[in-house]
C-alpha cells in the first residue's frame, strides 16, 4: 500500500511539473509579455528596463526555472489588473467554485445513481426508456444553454429563483443544475451498464437462489461491485467539473476561480490565468490520487498491479 | 431472363471484394438499429444545410434592418417577409443565421476530429506497439493533458493567439488526442499478440509493415467510434468558445455567438437564445445517437 501510494504521488509531480510547464509556456507564447504587462502607452525605454527587471531577456529556462520556484512558493506575480498577488486572487476565489462543483457533483450523484438503478432493475420498461432518453438529452445539451433556459423559465418567467450571485442556497440551485447536467447524464448511463453487467453475475444468482430478496441483492450485492467505475469517474468528472464552472460561473456570475479567469483573460491578465489554470489543475490532480486510495479500499486487487 | 443475369453479376462482385460484401453487411445492420438512422438522418441535414446554405438561407444572414429588430417568430416584416424564427436585436433573420451557423461548427468539428485523430491514431499505435520507456513517456503526456480544465486552457491559449479559425481549430485538436491514443493503446495491446501478427513477424515483416498493414486496419474500428462520439464534443467546445467571445468572430454567424447576443435580450425576445440553442442540441444528439448506434454495431462490448 506504501510503495502504491508512494508511486502515486510521484506521478502526480510529475504531471503538476508538466502543468507548470504548459502555465508558463502559455505566457511565453503571447512574444514578448512585456507588451502585454506593461501599460499600452509605455515608452520605449520603460520597456526595456521592465524587461531586464522581469528577466525576460534570459533564456527560456532560466525563466521558466525562476517561474516554477515562485510557484512552489505561491508566487505567480502580481495581478496586472488589481495590483494584488495573483495567487490570493485566485485562493479568495477557490471556496466559491469549490462549493459549485461539490453542489453540482452532489445533484448529480443523487439523480444519477437512483435513476441508473432503477433502468437496470427495471430494464426495458418505461422508467427505463424514459430516464436513457433523458440521459441522452442531458449529454447532447451545451451546458450554456440550459443555464439560459432556466433563466429563461425560473428567473424571467415565473421570478422563483435568483440568476445571478452568490449568497443563499438559493442562488445555488440553478448553477448547480447546469453544472451538474452533464456528470448526471454520463453517471446514469455508466451505473445502468454496470449494475446490468453486474446483474448478469454467477453471485448473483446465487444469491437469488439462496432465496435472498429482490432489495438486499441490488443495494448489498450488486451496488457494491457496480460502485467501482462509477468512483473512478467521479473522479475524472470532477475535472468536468472544474472546467465546466468556467461557462457555468460566467452565466449565473458566479464569483469562482472561473469567472475570475474568463476576466482575467480578457483583460489579458496573464499572472491570473497562470495561477488559475495551476491551481484549478493541481486540484483536479490531488483530487484522483485520493480517488485512487479510495479505488483500492473497494478493489483491493489494484494493488497488487 | 433479367433475373438470374442480375444474381450472377453480384454473385461476382461479391467474389470479387469481400471487404465491400462486409461493409454491406455492416451497413445493413447498422440500418436496423431505427435511432442510429435517426441520428446519421438528422446529421445529414445538418451537413447538407451547411453546404448548401446560399441556397436554402430564406434571407441574407448579415443583412442588418434594425426597423425589423426584434420581431417574434412567424411575424411579417414591415416588408411582408416571413421570419418564421423571428429576427434578432439587428433585425436579421434567425433562420438564415441557424442555417449558415452550421457551417464553422462543422467546419471546427471536422477539422480539429482530424488533427486529434490522426494525432492519437499515431501515438496509440506506437505506444501499444513498442511499449517501453516511450510509452512510458507518452503515457504521462496524456496524465498531464488530462489534468488540465480543458476549457480554460482553450480560451486561455486562444486570448493569447487571438481567436480565428485555424487557431481554435489547432488548439481544440492538439488537446483532444489522449481518449483516441489510450483507445488505439488498449486495442494494439491485444491485436500485437495475436496470431496473424505474430505471422507476420515469422514472415519476416517490418515493425512499420506489421503496424499499418495488420494492426492499424484493426484497430479502426474503436478509432471511428470515439472519432463520431469527439465530433459530438468538439461542437460543443466550438459553440462555448463563440459564446465566450473566443470563437470565430462576428459578423460569420455562430451558434454560440447567437446564444450570446440572445442572452442579452432574455427577458424580452426569448426566442433569440432558444432556437441556437435548439440547433446545438438537435445536432449533437444527431451524432450521439450515431455514434452510439456505430459502436453497438461493430461492436457491443466496447465501453466508451
Amino acid at each position: 500500500m506504501k510503495i502504491f501510494l508512494a508511486r502515486r504521488l510521484a506521478q502526480s509531480l510529475l504531471v503538476l511539473l508538466g502543468v507548470s510547464f504548459i502555465v508558463f509556456f502559455i505566457l511565453y507564447l503571447t512574444g514578448d509579455p512585456a507588451l502585454v504587462l506593461l501599460p499600452p502607452d509605455s515608452s520605449e525605454e520603460d520597456v526595456q528596463k521592465f524587461r531586464q527587471a522581469m528577466g525576460f531577456n534570459d533564456p527560456f529556462i532560466v525563466q521558466y526555472g525562476r517561474f516554477l520556484v515562485g510557484a512552489l512558493h505561491g508566487d505567480f506575480g502580481q495581478s496586472v489588473r488589481h495590483g494584488e498577488p495573483a495567487f490570493s486572487l485566485v485562493v479568495e476565489r477557490m471556496p466559491a467554485t469549490f462549493q459549485l462543483s461539490g453542489a453540482a457533483l452532489l445533484v448529480a450523484l443523487g439523480l444519477a445513481i437512483p435513476a441508473g438503478i432503477v433502468s437496470a432493475v427495471r430494464r426495458n420498461t418505461m422508467l427505463d426508456y424514459i430516464s436513457t432518453v433523458v440521459a441522452l438529452l442531458g449529454q447532447s445539451m451545451p451546458t450554456f444553454w440550459l443555464g439560459i433556459m432556466l433563466i429563461l423559465v425560473f428567473s424571467v418567467q415565473f421570478n422563483l429563483l435568483p440568476s445571478s450571485g452568490r449568497g443563499t442556497l438559493e442562488h445555488l440551485i440553478l448553477p448547480a443544475i447546469t453544472l451538474g447536467l452533464f456528470t448526471t447524464a454520463r453517471i446514469t448511463r455508466l451505473t445502468r451498464s454496470g449494475m446490468l453487467e453486474v446483474l448478469s453475475q454467477d453471485y448473483i444468482r446465487t444469491a437469488r437462489a439462496k432465496g435472498v430478496s429482490d432489495p438486499p441483492v441490488v443495494w448489498k450485492h450488486a451496488l457494491k461491485n457496480a460502485a467501482i467505475p462509477i468512483v473512478t469517474i467521479v473522479g475524472i468528472e470532477l475535472g468536468t467539473l472544474l472546467g465546466g464552472s468556467v461557462i457555468t460561473e460566467t452565466i449565473f456570475a458566479w464569483p469562482g476561480v472561473g469567472r475570475l479567469s474568463v476576466q482575467a483573460i480578457y483583460n489579458r491578465d496573464y499572472p491570473v490565468v497562470q495561477a488559475a489554470v495551476f491551481l484549478l489543475s493541481s486540484t483536479f490532480v490531488l483530487v484522483n490520487v485520493v480517488v485512487d486510495v479510495v479505488y483500492t479500499y473497494l478493489d483491493p486487487r489494484i494493488r497488487l498491479r | 431472363m433479367s433475373v438470374p443475369l442480375s444474381a450472377r453479376t453480384m454473385d461476382l462482385a461479391e467474389a470479387r471484394s469481400p471487404a465491400r460484401r462486409e461493409w454491406a453487411v455492416f451497413a445493413r445492420r447498422l440500418a436496423r438499429r431505427r435511432t442510429a438512422l435517426f441520428g446519421l438522418v438528422v446529421v445529414t441535414l445538418v451537413i447538407v444545410s451547411a453546404l448548401g446554405a446560399s441556397w436554402l438561407s430564406p434571407y441574407d444572414p448579415i443583412e442588418q434592418n434594425i426597423t425589423n429588430r426584434l420581431r417574434a417568430p412567424g411575424s411579417l416584416d414591415a416588408a411582408g417577409r416571413a421570419h418564421l424564427f423571428g429576427t434578432d436585436h439587428l433585425g436579421r433573420d434567425l433562420l438564415a443565421r441557424m442555417i449558415f451557423g452550421a457551417r464553422p461548427a462543422l467546419m471546427v468539428g471536422f477539422a480539429a476530429v482530424a488533427i486529434s485523430g490522426l494525432l492519437g491514431m499515431a501515438v496509440g499505435l506506437i505506444s501499444g506497439y513498442f511499449g517501453g520507456a516511450i510509452d512510458d513517456v507518452f503515457m504521462r503526456l496524456a496524465d498531464i493533458q488530462l489534468a488540465f480544465p480543458f476549457i480554460l486552457l482553450a480560451i486561455a491559449v486562444i486570448g493569447v493567439l487571438g481567436p480565428s479559425l485555424p487557431v481554435i481549430i489547432v488548439v481544440i485538436g492538439v488537446s483532444s488526442w489522449v481518449v483516441y491514443a489510450r483507445v488505439v493503446r488498449g486495442a494494439v495491446l491485444s491485436l500485437r499478440e495475436r496470431e496473424f501478427v505474430q505471422a507476420a513477424h515469422a514472415l519476416g515483416s517490418r515493425d512499420g509493415r506489421v503496424l499499418v498493414r495488420h494492426i492499424l486496419p484493426n484497430a479502426f474500428t474503436p478509432w471511428l467510434v470515439v472519432a463520431t462520439l469527439d465530433m459530438a464534443r468538439v461542437i460543443v467546445i466550438e459553440s462555448a468558445l463563440s459564446f465566450l467571445g473566443l470563437g470565430v468572430q462576428p459578423p460569420t454567424p455562430t451558434w454560440g455567438g447567437m446564444l450570446a447576443d440572445g442572452r442579452v435580450y432574455i427577458s424580452t425576445a426569448w426566442w433569440l437564445a432558444t432556437f441556437p440553442g435548439l440547433a446545438i442540441l438537435v445536432t449533437v444528439l444527431g451524432i450521439n445517437l450515431f455514434g452510439d448506434g456505430l459502436r453497438d454495431t461493430l461492436d457491443p462490448r466496447l465501453k466508451l
